[in-house]
């Protein structure tokens, strides 16, 4: 596609009630620079329904520009509606660079978007920065389980895309407001939507698991033992600390706990303030999903278990009689 | 119901360990196996297969010749048909370029095996985990997706119910045929080979389809040149290695000790 701006575009990916999702705000804030250094401006795109409080969000994180697309068909996601608008607002107004946040939706219209424009996407990236040979956008993402870490660039066709974890880049500050809001009025006709939402399933016995959201994880793994113990020792130290329980792939396995808690290659990626790893050896599949995170925690009885190498601080020890104490310990200092 | 599972034969991450004096990848002695989520896939085709006898499933994979090993895997499990997709001039392609080749391929299989109703991947692969490949090869075909399938809940000649992973919550999804699914990890494990299935796949004859058999590709579009993408650089990410273990004294005194570190570094 033909490029008619330098601009570089951050995707604001909207609620159900219409509100910004942390990640493209977050990505405003890399953006800003990244725009400058490529010479163009800073555009947020949002698309939703009753879009108000993420225009506004996006306009007081330094977006120049805010493009908005607002319609009842975009209020819960689908692919072609998402695609199909998108489509349009980047053949319309050519920008260089396309940042998605790397949530469920996004890497699911994502790969659609790039195919459709004939060009690349780098898909789930944590590094972002400016090649200096070429001025295009270096794009840096795990694969192989988090065993290796690639640097990608788009050269030759636009817009460069890529899609960018959450929580790997924080919130700027808000700053007063100098976006130009524009009102783009594009709708996508119900008989091109060809999916069919008919039932959202809240399982009921169980509270939704926000572990990606979360800031603070606490993980249980096969030094656990039992669904019994996930309770009386993992959940209390979580909910002293308001965090949210984590699990290895083990634990989820053996049945101890359902998978919506997993964390790692095929549960969750994670990368809140605070990890801590209880009975967690640390196969290389679980560090993929929490090596991310701000500071880690590890406790473990095998002083070799690969946990170690990742922790900022480490226990070996019986996790059976240090967690119930370091529950203790927290209660007492949280008063 | 004719169905396409498109599988691609990986590493085992799980068993990739990284050289402690070189930090670098030890890829040598690591099995070859298929590829974890599209086992998912076909375990979902497989499902269906149980429920209606009359279903074909066919599955597909690009790569080097010994590829037919992971092929051979999905006929011992469950698969009717396979076909390998191999050819040098297919190296080097990204996901863009690979699912341009994958879209001529389903072309070519459906000139002998007919039309598929749907087309089963997995969400990604455990390699390079880019989760690309299956929207893009809908987009390619101009098929309706649904990503992040854990299982098919209704099936009939016009529609599939899929019930879909969600973030916060799984979702129940009615998309029309022909679709292209992608599927991750469901509550239940992927079943296993039978020994009269294994000795079939085993003298199975696997047909090949090469670059001189896509007669309709557009050779600019494929391998290393037809790629939008380019890897700069690889390497092996930093772990952090000056981790404190807290140790020496009491298991009451260590996690005291743990709770004033946390709290000075103000995590809690």
């Amino acid at each position: 596609m033909e490029t008619k701006t330098k601009d570089l575009w951050v995707f604001i990916e909207t609620n159900e009630d219409g509100s910004a999702k942390n990640v493209g705000i977050e990505l405003l804030n890399p953006g800003k620079d990244l725009a400058r250094e490529q010479g163009g401006e800073l555009v947020a795109v949002v698309i939703g329904h009753n879009t108000t409080e993420a225009v506004k969000a996006a306009a007081a994180h330094d977006a120049d520009k805010v493009i908005v697309v607002d319609g009842t068909e975009y209020e819960s996601f689908t692919t072609d509606a998402y695609t199909n608008a998108m489509y349009h607002l980047v053949t319309k107004y050519g920008p260089t660079t396309l940042i998605i946040g790397a949530t469920q939706n996004g890497r699911d219209f994502g790969p659609r978007l790039s195919c459709r424009l004939k060009t690349g996407l780098t898909a789930d990236c944590t590094g972002l920065s400016i090649n200096e040979e070429t001025g295009d956008i270096a794009w840096t993402r795990p694969a192989f389980g988090g065993n290796l870490m690639a640097t990608i660039l788009c050269s030759d066709t636009r817009p460069q895309i890529g899609t960018v974890r959450p929580g790997v880049f924080k919130k700027g500050a808000e700053t007063a407001p100098h976006a130009e809001i524009i009102n783009e009025e594009y709708h996508v006709d119900e008989s091109d939507i060809r999916t069919k939402l008919l039932k959202v399933i809240k399982d009921a016995a169980e509270e939704a698991v926000d572990l990606e959201g979360a800031d603070i994880v606490v993980s249980g793994g096969r030094g656990v033992g039992s669904a019994e113990n996930f309770e009386k020792v993992i959940k209390p130290l979580a909910s002293v600390l308001g965090g949210t329980v984590g699990a290895s792939r083990e634990a989820v396995d053996a049945g101890w706990i359902s998978h919506a808690h997993q964390v790692g290659q095929t549960g969750k990626t994670v990368a809140p303030k605070l990890y801590i790893a209880c009975g967690i050896s640390g196969a290389i599949q679980h560090l993929a999903g929490m090596s991310g995170s701000d500071v880690i925690v590890a406790i473990n009885k095998d002083p070799d278990a690969p946990i170690f190498s990742v922790a900022d601080y480490g226990i070996v020890g019986d996790l059976f009689e240090v967690v119930p104490l370091l529950t203790a310990e927290i209660k007492k200092l949280k008063g | 119901m004719n169905i396409l599972v498109c599988v691609k034969q990986v590493p085992d991450t799980t068993q990739v360990k990284i050289d402690p004096v070189t930090n670098t990848l030890i890829r040598e002695g690591v099995p070859a196996i298929v590829n974890t989520y599209d086992a998912f896939a076909l375990e979902a085709a497989a499902r269906l297969k149980d429920k209606d006898p009359d279903t074909k499933i066919v599955v597909m994979s690009m790569g080097p010749a010994n590829a037919v090993n992971a092929l051979k895997d999905c006929l011992a499990i469950a698969a009717d048909r396979a076909y390998l997709i191999s050819g040098r001039e297919f190296g080097g392609s990204d996901t863009l370029a690979t699912s341009y080749i994958l879209s001529n391929a389903v072309k070519k299989i459906e000139e002998t095996e007919g039309k598929f109703d749907a087309i089963f991947c997995g969400k990604q692969a455990i390699d390079g985990d880019t989760a690309q490949v299956g929207p893009e090869l809908a987009e390619h075909l101009g098929l309706p997706q649904v990503t992040c399938a854990l299982e098919i809940t209704e099936a009939d000649d016009a529609h599939l119910e899929v019930l879909k992973e969600g973030t916060d919550a799984n979702m129940l999804i009615s998309i029309g045929l022909p679709c292209l699914l992608t599927f991750t990890k469901p509550s239940f494990e992927p079943r296993f080979p039978s020994l009269k299935r294994k000795m079939m796949a085993m003298r199975a004859q696997i047909p090949t389809i090469a670059f001189s058999d896509l007669p309709g590709i557009d050779a600019g579009k494929i391998g290393l040149n037809g790629s939008p993408t380019r890897v700069k650089r690889s390497f092996v990410p930093e772990r952090k290695k000056n981790g404190m273990i807290i140790s020496g004294g009491t298991a009451a005194e260590n996690a005291a000790k743990l709770s004033e570190l946390l709290s000075d570094a103000k995590v809690i």
